[in-house]
């Protein structure tokens, strides 16, 4: 159960190290912003489909936190993109979160009630540890503008504390 | 007669001036990329602080178990100080974000 918990987690693991999806070469800029964006628009996901099936007050509190802080970090990046002139490039790390992720949806589609949270929240431990580090150790040091890396350092940030607050909600759900 | 008028205006004064110490101050608190500037703060009862919150992201400032000032995205927040101590406080949305109060009696 717990490797299934963690399938996207340990996708984006994967996609990350050496030999992955990437290859050997840092990603560009236009490819940073993609998969930037492509996470927080995959997390949005998430909570709207935790927002529409849990019944937990704390749990429900979380994903709409969730929501809010992704769309407005996205709306940022958005907006840096069209000022830089650049165009967000898919690409191989894009698609595979993006599979990733609708695997874990129709996973939890199946649950309900207290299983529902538990696996949503030990999901989303595991996805903001999973992106603060592909965040830390290539996406930010891959990035070339000083704007792009401003804004990836302030979402590593963000996300550092959306991963504490996960932590919270899962320690309370025991 | 003079002197007499001097010494009232002075009197006067005198009370002011002993009033002034109590009166209470308002203590700012800038939000700016998940950060309370400055992180440490010394007040005293009946100070105010005010978070002014320069994020496009909601806040708060929360103590365990005491006061939660729900901060929203580019506004400010304010919270009379009403008991003396050492308060450290959290964003209950990202609990990364750590800041300190101490209050004089």
């Amino acid at each position: 159960m717990t490797i299934k918990l963690t399938t996207a987690a340990a996708a984006i693991a994967l996609l990350f190290s050496t030999g992955g999806a990437l290859g050997n070469d840092k990603p560009t800029d236009p490819q940073i912003a993609h998969i930037a964006y492509t996470a927080g628009v995959l997390d949005v996901e998430a909570a709207k489909q935790a927002i529409a099936t849990s019944k937990n007050k704390t749990v429900v509190e979380f994903a709409e936190s969730m929501l809010r802080d992704h769309e407005s970090v996205n709306k940022q990046a958005l907006d840096l993109v069209k000022k830089l002139n650049v165009t967000p490039e898919d690409n191989d790390t894009s698609k595979s979160l993006s599979q990733a992720a609708e695997a874990k949806r129709q996973e939890l589609a199946k649950l309900k009630g207290g299983e529902f949270d538990k696996a949503y929240i030990e999901h989303e431990v595991a996805y903001h540890k999973q992106v603060n580090g592909a965040l830390e150790t290539l996406l930010i040091p891959s990035a070339q503008n000083a704007e792009l890396k401003s804004l990836l350092e302030t979402g590593l940030k963000l996300f550092q504390g959306h991963q504490q607050h996960a932590e919270h909600v899962a320690a309370a759900l025991k | 007669m003079f002197i007499t008028r001097a010494a009232i205006v002075l009197l006067s004064m005198g009370a002011a001036a002993a009033a002034a110490p109590s009166q209470a101050e308002t203590i700012q608190v800038s939000i700016d990329r998940l950060v309370y500037l400055p992180a440490e703060i010394e007040a005293k009862v009946g100070d105010e602080v005010e978070w002014i919150n320069r994020d496009a992201l909601v806040h708060t400032a929360t103590v365990e178990g005491g006061a939660d000032v729900l901060l929203p995205a580019n506004k400010t927040g304010r919270l009379v100080l009403q008991e003396a101590g050492s308060f450290d406080y959290i964003c209950r949305y990202h609990p990364n974000m750590k800041g300190r109060i101490t209050v004089r009696p």
